[in-house]
């Protein structure tokens, strides 16, 4: 009956398939009404008078609240949620009262009895702006006499922020044979999980509680935030419900605006308010992510060994703090800079500069594609100046396997890794000395095909507690997990972990039901909803198996502990002379004296004949804190074709080894990698925020913002390798953010090897076919042009 | 507003409504009936979430008005299977087709009217067909192995 390592298909599949799941915005509550936002068209201007009388007046329309109104409900500006010592907080309002500061801002929210009408009336509300000067691009942010948006971050600075020993990297950089310099971009990114957000917010005028229904990653999370923070209300007064969220990728971690403003709409109304984000204000409004400017400059010695790494980096946090905005260009990038390899000395100074630009925050991977893209280039750059194989330089300079715990100057520690055995693996399965010689005969013909490795790594699990608060974290990351036995010996397991997308409810059903040796079915796994689950961190940076699982396999055993107690106590015999097994204690050396869990459970409910001073009850808590983030690595190789004609690429192959350790459900970790290369082929190649000088967001529907789509994606091959973790008891390290790391630099560096007979060195991402294409003209110019 | 009497036949159902001229197809399967299976991803006909078949066709049903489809036949995810699962539904669980569920429905049903139309598609074709339909968990891969496994499901049995 072992489950752990099948690919146990998921449980949750069969309501998603027939319709039957139940989003945020299939809700219908009695006497539920709708809310519209109206939203600053201007990335920067005064609001000299929000005129709502013409709103108020139109069919339908219950109320009209203005950023006046929310001030004097006592509502208080979003939180921030993780203190860098220089950084500076500009209030960030949940209705615009004076200034807005990036198109979509919120300045109104209209309710009315239908979706319609309150659109309709949104549109009668007139605001009086005065446009100011607006800055959306960083260097002109920083440079002197730039608009300033918030008067207490002089010169649009956020903070500055370092890692890594200056003096050393100095040193190293006297002594190098060569020196290899890039400068880069990794350019800004929308998450666009397929649901867009929606809230319905409800009040009872009775008892004071409100509930707020929301497409949320971690609804503690937002009920710490919207009740304690936000409006001001003890934390048992609000419950917040996360049904099926369709996909979060990040953006839905974080407490926005509109919630908070349904929720004093449905207070001030004593009715159940419903917002759903129609796709052009996900595009304005979700938090996006990415977004730096790089200067880095690696030192080597003669043989291609990576003597010192300095970095310089200005990192876009838009026009205000997002929750966890600060953490990610800093201690979730770079303390990664070090890779795969050994490297002596590494520092890393990043600037973070307010643009009128929707805010950032944690995008899929969160500062580790952005640290793995730049080494990663890095290292191929290096390569062709060195005139050596990239894979050979980076053999040279990995961590060997004997060296883990392994310490790196930027201040992880990494628990374990093979990365040797991940590489060989992956060149194997692609050929990769073959393809090399294919791509030389190749070229005499004409045809450019490139290949392009990424040797990656992932912190995640973050941990521990006392670590992250030292680096600034205002939250514990632990995981929580309450484990619930009926008396018939079925089991519910809450989880403080959220699962939206991921199968958690598979995953952690394969995980109880081994360690209780019970079927399947027997187990339920119950999250989403702070009325039920114990008080948790929810689902981001790959934390759910290494940490939200480690919490279950805690509260299992504090289970199985009193069963055998029991079991102990009704078989007359000591509790150390029980084996458990399939589902029974059973007495050592003596097979008929058993007792079955089911048995078990029932007498701890009957509670007739209990060990004296026992409680009645099987259930147990546990809040697990690991000792030590987890980092899963491995190595993915992409190959394409580029046409110079046009410019276009093509994906020929690409292949991905991972190792995240023991695999709890190997069908969930290919379905995760699968889905986590494509969104890194997507910054590869196709997505990016762009905005014009004045702060427009020009790609702001589907129709501008490029997302990957069947028809240009290869099928995937993988592997994996097991190293598994020291860290918590499961073995295992996550994986949901793997296949984006890796994606975005292997299929850059196959791009940019393909071009490496025109003479390219590097190219800034996307990389479009019109960006190649101008590239190649530059460099070749053809005759009729 | 004005409202428009219309007569369609969903799911095998037959419902008589009155709606205003504006309401999409997409809210009134929603709203006014209930089947919240079809989704909405987008207000500009790109992703596909809210796909359905009217009169056997695959359309996006947040383009199309309530009133256009008077007097048509309209399938919903909701209509495909009435006890278990569709070959089709049950290709996407066994080749994990879906994460978060969210585009699936419209997935399942953009696959069903390429099933129709092309019983045998290769690889390259459902990745073609289904440019209309985006998914961001899945990477596509589980999806377009679902309806090969689906296509040669469905044609074992109609060889039965
Ligand atoms: S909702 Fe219809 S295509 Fe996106
Ligand atoms: S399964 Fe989540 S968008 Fe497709």
């Amino acid at each position: 009956m072992a489950y752990i390592g099948q690919a146990v298909k998921r449980k949750e599949d069969y309501r998603f398939l027939t319709g039957r799941g139940t989003y945020t915005d299939d809700l219908v509550l009695p006497g539920m009404v709708h809310a519209a936002f109206v939203r600053s068209p201007y990335a920067h201007a005064r609001i000299r008078a929000v005129r709502t009388e013409a709103a108020l007046k139109a069919p339908g329309v219950l109320a009209v609240l203005t950023g006046e109104d929310l001030a004097q409900e006592g509502v208080r500006p979003m939180p921030v949620g993780w203190l860098l010592p220089t950084l500076k907080i500009p209030p960030r309002p949940v209705v615009a009262k004076d200034e807005v500061h990036h198109v979509g801002e919120v300045v109104a929210v209209v309710v009315a009895e239908t979706r319609a009408q309150a659109e309709d009336a949104a549109l009668l509300v007139e605001v009086d702006y005065e446009p100011l000067p607006a800055v959306a691009d960083m260097r002109k942010a920083l440079a002197p006499g730039a608009p300033e948006l918030h008067p207490g971050a002089p010169g649009n600075v956020a903070f500055t922020w370092e890692i890594g020993d200056e003096k050393a990297v100095e040193e190293a950089f006297a002594k190098a044979h060569r020196v290899v310099r890039l400068e880069l971009r990794n350019q800004r990114l929308i998450a666009n999980a397929i649901e867009p957000r929606a809230s319905l917010a409800d009040y009872h005028p009775g008892t004071g509680e409100y509930t707020l229904y929301t497409t949320s990653q971690n609804p503690h999370v937002h009920r710490l935030m919207h009740a304690a923070f936000i409006l001001g209300i003890p934390e048992h007064k609000l419950r917040v419900v996360a049904p099926d969220v369709g996909g979060g990728f990040g953006s839905k971690i974080y407490p926005y605006p509109e919630e908070a403003a349904l929720l004093v709409a449905a207070r001030r109304l004593g009715r159940p308010v419903k917002w759903a984000a129609r796709r052009s204000e996900s595009f304005q409004m979700d938090a996006q992510g990415r977004d730096h400017e790089t200067e880095a400059e690696m030192a080597l010695d003669a043989e291609g060994r990576v003597l010192g790494l300095r970095v310089r980096t200005l990192a876009n946090m838009g026009a205000y703090l997002s929750l966890f905005a600060p953490a990610v260009p800093t201690y979730l990038y770079g303390t990664l800079l070090s890779g795969q390899y050994r490297i002596p000395a590494i520092h890393c100074r990043v600037t973070g500069v307010f643009t009128n630009t929707t805010p950032v925050d944690a995008y899929r991977g969160a500062g580790r594609p952005e640290a793995c893209y730049l080494i990663e280039r890095l290292m191929d750059v290096a390569a062709a100046e060195l005139g050596m194989d990239p894979a050979e330089l980076r053999r040279r300079n990995f961590i060997p396997k004997d060296a883990f715990p392994y310490p790196t100057p930027v201040a992880l520690v990494y628990d374990s890794g093979d990365y040797e055995r991940a590489l060989d693996r992956a060149l194997e399965l692609v050929g990769y000395r073959a393809l090399r010689q294919e791509q030389e005969a190749l070229r005499k013909e004409g045809r450019y095909i490139g290949i392009g490795l990424a040797c990656y790594i992932e912190a995640c699990g973050i941990a521990p507690s006392k670590v992250v608060g030292q680096l600034g974290a205002q939250a514990g990351l632990w995981e929580s997990a309450l484990v619930r036995v009926a008396p018939t010996g079925k089991v519910e397991v809450y989880t403080g972990t959220h699962s939206h997308g991921q199968g958690h409810e598979t995953a952690f059903s394969q995980v109880v039901a081994d360690l209780l040796g019970l079927p399947l079915e027997d187990v339920e796994i119950i999250h989403g909803d702070t009325a039920r689950i114990p008080f948790g961190m929810g689902t981001y940076g790959s934390r759910s198996a290494p940490v939200g699982a480690s919490a279950i396999v805690r509260a299992v055993e504090k289970v199985l502990d009193k069963a055998r107690r029991i079991a102990a106590h009704l078989l007359e015999v000591a509790p150390e002379d029980l084996e458990y097994q399939e589902g029974r204690f059973q007495v050592k050396g003596v097979p008929g004296k058993a007792k079955s869990f089911q048995e078990i459970a029932l007498q701890a409910y009957l509670a007739h004949n209990l060990p004296e001073g026992m409680e009645p009850g099987l259930e147990a808590t546990a809040f697990f804190d690991p000792q030590n983030f987890v980092f899963p690595f491995g190595t993915h190789v992409a190959v394409v074709e580029v046409f110079p004609e046009t410019g276009e690429v093509k994906l020929l192959r690409y292949v991905a080894v991972d190792d995240c350790g023991h695999q709890i459900n190997p069908l969930l970790v290919k379905g995760q990698v699968e889905g986590g290369v494509v969104q890194g082929i997507g910054q590869a190649l196709f997505e990016e925020a762009v905005y014009d000088e004045n702060g427009q967001l020009l790609t702001s529907s589907y129709m501008e913002y490029a997302m990957p789509k069947a028809p240009y994606l290869p099928a995937i091959e993988h592997d994996a390798t097991v190293t598994p973790s020291p860290v918590n008891p499961l073995g295992v390290k996550g994986v949901g953010e793997a296949g984006t790391i890796a994606a975005t630099p292997a299929v850059a560096n196959a791009v940019m090897d393909a071009l490496r007979p025109f003479g390219i060195r590097h190219l800034d991402l996307p990389l479009t076919p019109e960006k190649i294409w101008r590239a190649l003209r530059d460099k070749a110019p053809v005759a009729a042009d | 507003m004005e409202r428009v009497p219309i007569q369609v036949r969903v799911n095998g159902v037959e419902y008589r409504h009155e709606v205003e001229p504006r309401t999409l197809l997409v809210h009134y399967l929603r709203e006014t009936l209930g089947l919240t299976g079809t989704h909405v991803g987008c207000d500009t006909s790109q992703c596909g979430a809210c796909t359905v078949l009217l009169d056997g066709k695959a359309v996006k049903s947040c383009t199309v008005f309530a009133v256009q489809a008077d007097g048509l036949e309209v399938l919903t995810v909701e209509g495909l299977s009435h006890n278990g699962l569709h070959p089709i539904q049950e290709g996407f669980r066994e080749k994990h087709g879906l994460q978060c569920g969210f585009c699936t429905p419209g997935m399942v049903m953009a696959a069903y009217a390429l099933l129709q139309e092309h019983p045998n598609p290769t690889e390259e074709e459902i990745r073609h067909y289904l440019e209309g339909n985006l998914c961001r968990c899945t990477g596509y891969q589980g999806i377009v192995e679902a309806i090969r496994w689906a296509a040669e499901r469905m044609a074992a049995q109609a060889a039965d």
